[in-house]
């Protein structure tokens, strides 16, 4: 007998009736392996992207808050689910963290001349950072060094910043049980060695296996688009690309800037439907590039590789590293959208 | 624009021809060097080719099976496949064409969706098959496969025609997908 039938469900019936059973009652398993199912069942990619309606964030959010996530360069993991993470122990998490950094960095891992072992570990949430109610709310731990001087000016220098979230993955949290705490998205800002420390420590406690987040081309050129597509008032930067031209004995970089207006302007030229993005807009916003660039340097700009976008709102690596430059709600959230969409 | 027929020539005794169609020449050169390796009753010949239309001063034996290999790392492969299938005739695309995609292996240096060339492949009704050429462990069988792709398509095998494989093919896929 089938050892999933927790509530009455048996995949033996016949094919209507097992399909009923999947959508009433189906345990995890099967909801994932249906859903597995579903994926490969039809063409993955969605030729469509909606702007996602941004009320969300700039309700909840601390203006304070999230203007430090600005400016700041973001590395990109993904994350399996936590095994029973709770958001009411966050002071415990603190304590065994900094405990366990503090063991891990006498041991000599870590060495440095002159480190101030004097660590504080702060886990604290984030409020709006996520799509819908359904994900689980963002949280962000620091590692603060406590300042030695017995001053009256404590000010807490901020050693390494990572934060967990979880936008619009409505997918992931149907097929996951209620042990799990879907946070698929960490970003980490600071030394290496911090987030390796930080990264064992979660999968130790809590059963969870980061891996590093690479941005292909495919999406490189959808966020270039996506971004282009913010309205602002005023422009900080111009909209850069860097090709990566695959070549002996070293490789070439094009770099290839455009005025923010003119890039707007191109992309108001090829937008068609308001509220969504789809394929061939982005398709052929980029053709537009890259036949411009031909036209002048006969160079087939489509054979090589798209290796890093910057625009106004934020820039994307695709080693993984991203870095939003204004507080663009639209921005933060299809940047995530994206990620998570692509690596699932 | 000469136009590529299936049966404009006679046929050679005893050879099956195909030509591959691709912008990556080391790429292709390789999955020439395995296709040539492996042992066969008829005589192969593969002609190698970065467009179409091919020029029409050569003297070429009859083409059958054509096989346009994209290059998911680059978009520029693509563009020029799909501006060549203009220049191949539609009865070619009774099995006697097929894509090949590479590159699936590094998603993080694709920059064309999978699922493009799985719609290309299903609009002009034709099996893609998917391959990393550098990898030996999967050149290999991919050229195995292509050399009793062409032994089929040449009609070196009694039995089965190219249209005969082309049903088979498409009768193992999702039964849903058959509209598109």
């Amino acid at each position: 007998m089938d050892s999933y039938d927790t509530r009455g469900s048996t995949p033996r019936h016949s094919a209507s009736s097992r399909l009923k059973d999947y959508f009433i009652g189906a345990t995890p398993l099967q909801k994932r392996l249906e859903s597995v199912r579903k994926q490969t069942s039809f063409i993955p990619t969605p030729p469509r992207r909606k702007i996602p309606q941004c009320s969300r964030l700039q309700e909840d959010n601390d203006p304070q808050k999230v203007a430090f996530l600005l400016h700041k360069q973001w590395t990109l993991y993904s994350l399996t689910p936590l095994y029973k993470f709770s958001y009411t122990n966050l002071k415990e998490y603190s304590r065994l963290l900094s405990a366990f950094i503090a063991a891990e960095k006498q041991k000599g891992l870590a060495v440095e001349v002159g480190e101030d072992f004097n660590i504080k570990v702060t886990f604290s949430t984030l409020l709006g950072m996520k799509g819908t109610q359904r994900d689980s709310e963002a949280f962000l731990v620091q590692i603060l060094s406590k300042s030695q001087l017995p001053s009256e000016n404590r000010e807490h220098k901020v050693l390494w910043t990572g934060w967990f979230c979880c936008i619009f993955g409505d997918s992931l949290l149907e097929t996951v049980s209620e042990d799990f705490t879907c946070v698929p998205l960490f970003l980490a800002n600071g030394a290496e060695t911090n987030t390796a420390i930080v990264g064992t420590w979660f999968q130790k406690t809590f059963d969870c296996y980061f891996s590093p987040l690479a941005i292909n081309a495919f999406n490189l050129s959808w966020m270039a688009a996506m971004w282009t597509a913010c309205k602002m008032d005023q422009y900080m930067a111009a909209t850069e690309f860097l090709w990566s031209v695959p070549c002996s004995p070293q490789s070439l970089d094009i770099s290839y800037a455009i005025h923010p207006e003119d890039a707007k302007a191109l992309w108001d030229s090829v937008h068609k439907t308001p509220g969504e993005v789809t394929q061939e807009e982005v398709d052929l916003f980029m053709d537009c590039l890259y036949s411009h660039f031909h036209r002048h340097f006969k160079i087939h700009l489509s054979a090589t590789r798209l290796v890093r976008v910057s625009t106004s709102v934020a820039s994307a690596h695709t080693d993984g590293k991203i870095k939003c430059l204004w507080n663009c709600p639209d921005g933060m959230e299809f940047k995530k959208d994206l990620e998570e969409k692509r690596r699932w | 624009m000469s136009v590529l027929r299936p049966l404009d020539k006679q046929p050679g005794l005893n050879t099956a021809t195909i030509l591959l169609v691709g912008t990556e020449d080391a790429l292709l050169q390789q999955l020439a060097d395995s296709m040539l390796k492996e042992d066969c009753a008829s005589e192969l010949k593969v002609h190698l080719a970065r467009s179409l239309p091919l020029p029409s001063n050569m003297n070429r034996p009859r083409i059958d099976l054509i096989m346009f290999v994209v290059n998911l790392h680059s978009k520029y492969s693509l563009r020029n496949v799909e501006e060549s299938l203009r220049h191949v005739d539609a009865t070619f695309f009774l099995g006697k064409v097929g894509f090949l995609a590479t590159g699936a292996g590094r998603e993080s240096h694709c920059s064309v969706h999978r699922s493009t060339v799985v719609r290309l492949a299903r609009t002009y009704r034709s099996p893609l098959l998917f391959c990393d050429p550098e990898v030996d462990g999967f050149r290999v069988p991919v050229a195995q496969r292509l050399v009793r792709m062409l032994q089929i398509c040449a009609g070196h095998v009694p039995g089965v025609s190219a249209l005969n494989l082309l049903s088979l093919l498409r009768s193992s896929e999702n039964p849903t997908l058959e509209d598109l």
